[in-house]
């Protein structure tokens, strides 16, 4: 790929059993992922997770210890980064600070020997909307610039594979949305194959059509972001993608339909397509927007699981919704996301309240129960610090 | 009076400190244009004649030991220079056995008293048996300079984001047009502030040079030699005019450096 013809379009990638071992630490236990081209696919984690090494071993800066990469069907695993058709967006955008934002743009071009790079280096440019700078220099630009540049540096190429490195990481929330949007364009107009990196929630699931989470080296689970959300497998999903209120109890009755599970004395019923286990201890769960929010025991209805009472232990309001921590003896805390149709909070701090849910919207997990805490709301501002503090160390010994 | 003392102290102190300074070059500048016979202490007369007749005294010794420390300094220069840039890279980026070995050894020279690193050498060359000459001043001032640069490029090289590099391998560039394009450029101030320094130390370095010279003289050995029978006037031309060139380099230099911050700037 050194010189020659642009990629005519995305083409797939296949990682085959790949494994990533650093001395001292296993970055990827093994990993076996197809990405169909032309599509947008995000790698969602936390940091230390795996994901970054992954896009290094694809773009070819780090080597598996095992396994074999694939694009487009062709082995690319012995190639070296400048013979593969691949370009990546770095997280530091890591343009080169001694050329013009041009000569960035095109030195891709002239090193393929491209014809024509410095009117192909323009085109770029104008799609990113930033040809009126092309003569500066890097270090002249906004942040959202630069990752503009960066972002048009890789796509002039035509790589038949652009990976971005949470190319957005650095920049505002406005000029997240900008970009976003103008990822997305560029993909619908150049229909490349984007793998995107990120440990951004809710700019994975805005942007991909397909999201990989990955947790220890290893993909939990990989699907539609709705179906992720709406449908997680496991403990680390539910609560990594958004929030959820998990309760762990034996099975106490199952038809072909939904299992019945007992929670702390109460009968809770599960649609069986939306369980993984269906005998045994289990955990469930429920997403705290499904939650409805009582404040007397609401009747009795076979379509509906109720729990309460329990009482309110903390209300914060957001503008469109309030978020209620409610504590149920036995069960634990409850979060229940409630829409503010009305004016205002609808119940004080210390109120009794029961909440109730469509048996329809509830989920069951593949996980054994025991391996996760009974119930597992990391909302506490001392676990939250736990937990950025567990990152950043992993995070410092990365580096 | 103690707000008047506050405010003239720091000037008076600061200008005293740049005559006392100025004094001896301002002197060797004067001296230069000194009518003199055998010795130039007493002042005798303005003249222009060792200005421009330089090269004529005593049969060009001066002109002669100024040229050889020139070859000399360019030649270490370029060796200290290209062999230290690459010990810099190696140091900072690559993970080898002795790699902290290395990083100690290179500061030893810095470290060593000038004596007894010149002296040493000059046993060793003596012990193998080679000729001391200009070969042997090149050798042992590439070997001291090699330190600084390391020194010097190292810091710029540290400094130099790894993700520049990859992203060049991930634009195609192969490892020559990565390094000719990317690294080489981005590392070349620290490459020439290391350059600069290598020259100056070679240039006006005495001690090591008398020990394994032989019968080669530089300039800074001839000025040590001359100087118990009485420095001709030409020594001080020399000597000044290499001041005034330093001074014009780098009063051009602050004076580019000024103009192209206006430019970008104005462009910005």
């Amino acid at each position: 790929m050194t010189t020659g013809a642009f990629a005519a379009q995305g083409a797939d990638l296949e990682l085959v059993g790949i494994q990533k071992r650093f001395p001292g630490f296993t970055a990827i236990e093994h990993l076996d992922l197809k990405i169909p081209a032309g599509s947008f696919f995000a790698l969602l984690g936390p940091s230390g997770c795996g994901k970054t090494t992954t896009l290094r071993l694809v773009a070819g800066l780090e080597e598996p210890t095992a396994g074999r990469i694939l694009i487009g069907g062709k082995d690319i695993t012995g190639q070296k980064p400048y013979q593969r058709p691949v370009n990546t967006v770095f997280q530091s955008y890591a343009l080169f600070p001694h050329m013009t934002v041009l000569e960035n743009v095109a030195f891709g071009l002239r090193r393929r020997r491209i014809d024509e790079p410095v009117a192909k280096a323009h085109e770029a440019l104008r799609l990113v909307e930033l040809d009126h700078l092309a003569a500066r220099k890097p270090q002249q630009l906004s942040g959202g610039q630069q990752q503009r540049v960066a972002l048009a540096r890789a796509i002039v190429n035509r790589p038949a594979l652009l990976l971005l490195d949470e190319p957005l990481g650095a920049l505002d929330l406005k000029l997240r949305r900008q970009m976003q949007l103008e990822l997305k364009t560029i993909q619908e107009e150049v229909g490349l194959t984007f793998l995107h990196v990120t440990h951004d929630q809710e700019e994975a699931m805005t942007m991909a059509d397909t999201v990989a989470v990955m947790n220890k080296g290893r993909i939990e689970q990989m699907g539609a972001p709705e179906e992720l959300y709406e449908l997680p497998k496991t403990a680390f999903v539910a609560n990594f993608l958004g929030q959820s209120n998990l309760f762990t109890g034996p099975v106490i009755g199952s038809t072909s339909d939904a299992i019945a599970v007992a929670v702390a004395g109460q009968r809770i019923v599960v649609p069986a397509a939306r369980a993984h286990r269906h005998a045994g201890e289990v955990t469930i769960g429920i997403r705290p927007e499904k939650l409805s929010l009582h404040l007397s025991a609401p009747a009795d209805d076979p379509a509906r699981n109720s729990m309460g009472p329990g009482r309110v232990i903390d209300v914060s309001f957001s503008g469109v919704s309030t978020q209620y921590l409610i504590n149920v003896p036995r069960v634990g805390t409850l979060i229940v996301f409630a829409q503010n149709m009305a004016f205002g909070p609808v119940a004080g701090e210390g109120g009794e309240v029961w909440v109730s849910w469509d048996i329809k919207h509830g989920f069951g997990l593949e996980d054994e129960p025991g391996d996760l805490p009974k119930f597992d709301a990391d909302t506490t501002t001392r676990s939250i610090a736990a937990q950025r503090r567990a990152s950043l160390i992993t995070e410092l010994e990365e580096v | 009076m103690r707000i008047s003392l506050g405010r003239w102290l720091l000037p008076v102190y600061a200008v005293l400190a740049l005559l006392f300074l100025m004094v001896p070059i301002v002197y060797t500048f004067i001296f230069s244009f000194n009518d003199s016979q055998k010795s130039n202490i007493t002042w005798r007369g303005f003249t222009l004649d060792k200005w421009l007749n330089v090269c004529n005294v005593q049969n060009g010794a001066v002109c002669e030991a100024f040229g050889n420390s020139l070859i000399i300094g360019a030649v270490a220069t370029v060796a200290a220079t290209a062999l230290g840039t690459m010990i810099a890279i190696a140091i900072v980026r690559y993970r080898f056995r002795f790699r902290s070995g290395v990083s100690l050894l290179l500061f030893l020279p810095m470290a060593t008293p000038e004596v007894v690193l010149g002296a040493g050498l000059a046993a060793q060359f003596l012990s193998v048996g080679v000729p001391k000459d200009m070969v042997t001043i090149i050798l042992a001032h590439t070997m001291f300079c090699i330190s600084f640069v390391v020194v010097t490029v190292k810091a710029r090289v540290a400094s130099l984001d790894p993700a520049l590099e990859e992203a060049g391998r991930d634009l195609y560039g192969s490892p020559g047009q990565v390094f000719l394009r990317i690294t080489f450029p981005l590392l070349l101030p620290g490459i020439l502030a290391a350059a600069l320094l290598s020259f100056a130390l070679s240039f006006d370095d005495f001690i090591i040079t008398n020990f394994n010279s032989g019968a080669v003289t530089t300039f800074p050995k001839y000025i040590y030699i001359s100087a118990s029978r009485g420095i001709p006037a030409e020594a001080n031309v020399v000597a000044s005019a290499v001041f005034i060139l330093a001074l014009v380099i780098v009063v051009s230099a602050q004076l580019s450096a000024a103009a192209r911050a206006k430019r970008l700037a104005k462009s910005g």
